[in-house]
């Protein structure tokens, strides 16, 4: 079965990140890149599911230049090849761009039967481009994923949300978003890192998928960043030392703040 | 300035910027050893350090195994194949985290493996290599006696021919992993000259007892060997081994990794200092702003960074093929003494918490004082050196 994984590069959560001053978009020079680890889990999935039912996995990822980085690991954990597409035109992509961009690029792919990404990235969170990309093929969408099986007919998953755990299944083609909790990504082993060298990366232009430039990048994008500020820093919070009031003192504390 | 007018920004955890001189691929083994370490080791390392032991040796060695650590180095029979540098680079992040878990892949990869690999018959390769590269099997590398330890021509331990058989008897000491081997390649003297056997180590008459009471390594197994009319077959001397070139030539293997494994302990010690030395607050100030503080910061600096760039010069030539020993000597006689030096220096800028475990200082000090002694002291080093220079070797009257 062949297998699609989407993937990007994000700043790494360990390094601060920033937005920049002039259009509000991310500023990728001022933290170092990783491959989301969300990602990464949805690469673990991709390759246990491939190891099961035999295939090929394919990355695709939408990213600058330097996006090739995560690429890599990506085909060093085991994945047998990439679609990078990388055009000046991308900068500035709403979600809605993105999933397009996405969608247009799986499109350029053979046979497709499964499409795995992670629910969110670490960096944006809009948490909207997996059902968007589903949605642009005009296949079942199976998000939040907490565990999956496919048998390369069908895919069943554990769908994990604050209402509860639900089992969803689909027929192939479909798309599956899956969350922190499916597996613990393996690590590109010294084998793997030695053979993604010579695993055949294509870079796409926005032409090559099949868009226009003006349908992508912060130009013509839908939704759009006004002005941002950073997250005020933490309070201190209130320490209740107990000396015999301890109880009521946290009880007058929840209330306080409507939680109880 | 590069060819775009940018300069690179000074970084102070590569204040050379010697990654720059490193592969994508060497930085990728990097980041899969650091993840490692990061995930399995480093969260635990300080109470196994404390208790005295290695609980999941077996598990560790499997995902050492899985990642392709162990024998990297030598081509085939499951290895990974990399080159002298990547193994290097992978030695250096090891004991970054811990001296104990770069001596297990150490002794492995370098010392049990490598004299298979390099000494024994094809039957001995396809029995214990792939196993052994994929940590299913634990090997160890019996050398050291208790009466003879830098001066292993006159050891002990002999075998005897008994028809077909070998028939060994003798002790070894201080053999990292005994306890936990599966196999032991044992160091013995013969009719012939000291010859290599390959051991299992349920052979009868052969037992591992582990020795308590090191204050070093302490997350590191480390065994007395004894061997009591143990039986083996004809077929387990190593073929090609007679003499002590044999053992010589894996412990160049194993040097060649502590050359760069030593600086990964200085370089954490550094950078627990440099971190400590910023957030500490003494006399209303970081101690990071004292001149004194300061000093030492360059100093350790300056001695991590020489060793890095000895040990990549030295693994540039592992590569090339014109390595020689009396420069593997060089590079372990300074780069241990180096990160021993940083590693006090380090612990005196943590003050008190300087000898606490909490921090990974007073452990890489401790441990370092074994890696001064194993695998040639300085004194032996030095001595291969002042041989070298001189023509004049000093070891004996
Ligand atoms: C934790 C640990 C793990 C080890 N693991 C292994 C292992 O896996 N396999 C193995 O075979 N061995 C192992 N060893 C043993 C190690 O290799 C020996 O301890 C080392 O070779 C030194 O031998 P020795 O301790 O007998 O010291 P000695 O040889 O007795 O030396 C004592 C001192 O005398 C000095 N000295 C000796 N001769 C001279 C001379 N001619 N001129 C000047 N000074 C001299 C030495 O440099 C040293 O300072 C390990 C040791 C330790 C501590």
């Amino acid at each position: 079965m062949n297998i699609v994984v989407l993937v990007k590069q994000v700043p790494d959560t360990w390094s601060e990140r920033k937005l920049s001053d002039a259009d509000h978009t991310l500023d990728r020079a001022s933290a170092d890149a990783v491959l989301d680890e969300i990602n990464e889990r949805a690469v673990e999935e991709a390759l246990l599911a491939k190891e099961a039912q035999g295939g090929e996995v394919t990355v695709v990822c939408m990213g600058p230049e330097r996006a090739n980085e995560a690429i890599r690991k990506a085909l060093s954990m085991g994945a047998d090849s990439a679609v990078h597409v990388s055009d000046e035109a991308l900068h500035g992509s709403d979600a809605v761009q993105t999933a397009r961009t996405l969608a247009a690029a799986i499109g350029t792919l053979e046979s497709v039967d499964l499409v795995i990404a992670g629910n969110e990235s670490t960096d944006g969170r809009a948490g909207a481009v997996p059902a968007m990309v589903a949605e642009l093929l005009g296949w079942p969408q199976l998000t939040y994923a907490r565990k999956l099986d496919t048998d390369g007919q069908s895919v069943s998953i554990e769908r994990e949300s604050d209402a509860g755990v639900a089992t969803v299944e689909a027929n192939l083609p479909a798309l599956v978003s899956v969350t922190e909790k499916i597996n613990e990504p393996r690590y590109p082993s010294f084998k793997g890192i030695m053979a993604a060298k010579k695993k055949p990366v294509s870079t796409l232009s926005v032409a090559d998928v099949g868009l226009s430039a003006d349908e992508v990048g912060l130009g013509s994008a839908p939704t759009q960043v006004v002005s941002s500020a950073p997250a005020p820093p933490k309070e201190a919070g209130v320490k209740v030392t107990d000396e015999g009031e301890g109880g009521v003192q946290i009880v007058e504390f929840l209330s306080g703040q409507k939680l109880v | 300035m590069n060819a775009s007018g940018t300069r690179p920004e000074f970084d102070p955890y590569d204040p050379l910027g010697i990654d720059g001189e490193l592969s994508t691929e060497q930085l990728a083994i990097r980041d899969s050893v650091r993840a490692l370490c990061r995930d399995h080791v480093t969260p635990y390392v300080g109470d196994w350090f404390e208790r005295g032991e290695l609980p999941g040796i077996r598990d560790l060695a499997r995902e050492l195994g899985k990642l392709g650590v162990l024998g990297m180095h030598l081509q085939g029979y499951g290895c990974a194949g990399m080159s002298a540098v990547d193994y290097g680079v992978a030695c250096e992040e090891l004991e970054a985290c811990d001296s104990g878990l770069r001596s297990l892949v150490s002794v492995q990869g370098s010392l049990a493996m490598f004299a298979i690999w390099r000494w024994g018959s094809e039957e001995h390769k396809q029995q214990w290599l792939p196993k052994m590269a994929a940590g299913e099997a634990i090997g160890c590398f019996g050398l050291t006696e208790p009466d003879h330890g830098s001066d292993p021509a006159s050891m002990r331990t002999w075998a005897r021919r008994d028809g077909s058989d070998w028939v060994l008897n003798g002790r070894k000491m201080w053999i990292t992993n005994g306890s936990v081997a599966d196999v032991a390649v044992v160091w013995a003297r013969t009719d012939e000259g000291v010859r290599g056997f390959v051991v299992p180590t349920d052979t009868p008459g052969f037992s591992a007892p582990e020795i308590t009471q090191k204050l070093s390594l302490r997350a590191s197994v480390t065994s007395e060997l004894v061997l009591d009319e143990v039986r083996v077959p004809d077929e387990a001397a190593l073929p090609e081994a007679v003499g002590l070139r044999g053992p010589l030539s894996c412990l160049n293997e194993a040097r060649y990794g502590i050359v760069w494994g030593a600086t990964g302990a200085a370089r954490n010690c550094l950078e627990a200092a440099l971190d400590y030395s910023r957030s500490r607050e003494q006399f209303g100030k970081p101690i990071a702003g004292f001149q004194l503080t300061q000093s030492k910061l360059a100093d350790m600096a300056v001695r991590v960074n020489n060793g890095r760039l000895l040990a990549l010069h030295l693994g540039r030539r592992k590569d090339a093929g014109t390595l020689l020993p009396q420069q593997v000597s060089f590079g372990k006689l300074d780069n241990v003494r180096g990160a021993l030096e940083v590693a006090r220096t380090a612990r005196t800028v943590l003050g008190a918490n300087g000898i606490s475990l909490e921090y990974p200082v007073i452990r890489h000090m401790t441990n370092l004082e074994s890696v001064l002694t194993y695998e040639g002291t300085g004194e032996m080093h030095a001595l291969t050196i002042g041989q070298a220079m001189t023509g004049i070797p000093a070891f004996r009257d």
